[in-house]
């Protein structure tokens, strides 16, 4: 499977995770490509952390003054509108975010989760990320299962925390997991996948659900 | 007294070793000409509070390629190499905090609050030294004030009073910064006599700036 089948994959799986009319802030990378699979009849308005909901696609004639997270060019869909950086995080940690979605480095099976910094070699900021872990009601963890072969799906994270146990579901190309109070709850198969290739994929502890499917992917 | 003054006598104001205080996310709504100005005077060993450190071409991130800061408080400096090797090197001292933490930090000052409690921050780095309060069971992080010598804004419209009105997604740090500074300058997109603005549609109250420069003017 190549790396944007692989993606799409993933962020198909997620946007069968949204429900309509939910505020839903997506991480930059794989993340933003979760609207394009929303499925029909499903809306669902999208929150900017620079200030405003109702973020829409970039538009042909760029208006300079309307941007994403990223500083880069978007536009604003009917019935959004703009505030400030105190409002929009009052959004996030105020409970009034109904999902978030973020890529990670490492996820445990406390539900924990570092995506932040890797110390001495890479850090960047965690920007609003520590506040739409804590914050959002729903947390949707979308990344590759493995990197560079190596598991990120670990027994406990040991690059700095950027929010204790506050991961709801990780959704990978291999696996769908639920994180529950007794450990990580393994519920879907990506189609092309076995139980053993997710089990030596992963570090932590998984639990098979009773109930185990294949992704309709 | 007007309130009005050039773009050059604003930037003098700050002086080396200030603290000041950046609008703006990724350069998105960041007094671009008053930053031009402070790269032309050169003014050094400044303390920048802003969200991000931008690109190494638009923003604050002009004034860290010209290593005018000794210190960066931000919530992310990814997308500007320069800060992360400044920072490797030693060079400039960087506290990063997370943005929502930030942003309430930055109200507390302007605000007359002793602080905010927020559990953003439990059980990771940034809980390190902060004290902890029980509220009604739940858990939170003591985040205390954050004050700045100068407060540095834009805004696509003021009048001459100072009253601020922002366009598309510009806002973001600028209105809760214009308090928290000894000084507040606003770059003005446009600027406009007293009585042309609604003042139903103000965004932020001219009572906290203390100059105005005319961003509009050549």
């Amino acid at each position: 499977m190549d790396k944007d089948q692989l993606q799409e994959n993933i962020a198909k799986r997620v946007a069968q995770e949204l429900k309509d009319g939910q505020l839903v802030n997506l991480g930059i990378g794989l993340p933003t490509k979760v609207p394009t699979y929303i499925p029909e009849g499903v809306s669902v308005m999208l929150h900017s952390e620079n200030g405003f909901v109702g973020l829409g696609p970039t538009p042909e004639t760029v208006d300079p003054t309307i941007v994403n997270a990223g500083g880069q060019p978007v536009s604003i869909m009917p019935g959004g509108c703009f505030f400030d950086s105190a409002a929009s995080f009052g959004i996030i940690r105020g409970g009034h975010l109904d999902v978030t979605v973020l890529g990670a480095l490492q996820v445990d099976q406390e539900g924990s989760i570092a995506n932040y910094m890797i110390p001495g070699k890479l850090v960047p900021g965690m920007g609003g990320a520590m506040d739409l872990l804590t914050g959002a009601k729903k947390v949707i963890v979308a990344m590759e299962h493995t990197a560079k072969g190596e598991p990120k799906i670990l027994k406990r994270c040991t690059l700095p925390l950027t929010a204790k146990s506050q991961v709801d579901m990780i959704v990978t190309e291999m696996a769908v997991i639920e994180v529950t109070s007794g450990g990580l709850l393994l519920t879907e198969i990506g189609e092309g996948f076995t139980l053993e290739e997710v089990l030596s994929a992963t570090e932590a502890d998984l639990i098979v659900s009773e109930s185990l499917r294949t992704c309709l992917q | 007294m007007g309130k009005q003054t050039s773009i050059e006598q604003a930037a003098a104001l700050i002086k080396d070793g200030d603290t000041i205080m950046v609008g703006g996310f990724m350069a998105n709504g960041t007094p671009e000409k008053l930053i031009d100005a402070l790269v032309a005077a050169g003014t050094k060993n400044l303390t920048l509070i802003c969200n991000d450190t931008s690109f190494v071409d638009k923003g604050v991130g002009k004034m860290v390629v010209n290593k005018q800061f000794k210190k960066i408080i931000s919530t992310h400096i990814g997308l500007n190499k320069e800060t992360g090797r400044q920072m490797s090197a030693g060079e400039t001292e960087v506290d990063l905090v997370p943005q929502g933490t930030l942003v309430e930090r930055i109200r507390a000052a302007g605000f007359g609050l002793g602080g905010i409690l927020t559990p953003t921050g439990l059980g990771t780095l940034i809980e390190e030294g902060k004290e902890k309060i029980t509220v009604d069971g739940k858990t939170y992080l003591l985040e205390k004030p954050l004050f700045a010598d100068v407060a540095l804004l834009y805004a696509h419209k003021v009048d001459k009073a100072g009253n601020m009105i922002y366009k598309g997604s510009e806002n973001n740090f600028n209105n809760v910064m214009a308090s928290a500074a000894r000084v507040t300058i606003v770059e003005a997109g446009e600027l406009v006599e007293i009585g042309r603005i609604d003042p139903n549609l103000v965004n932020t109250p001219g009572v906290f700036v203390n100059h105005i420069v005319d961003g509009g003017a050549e």
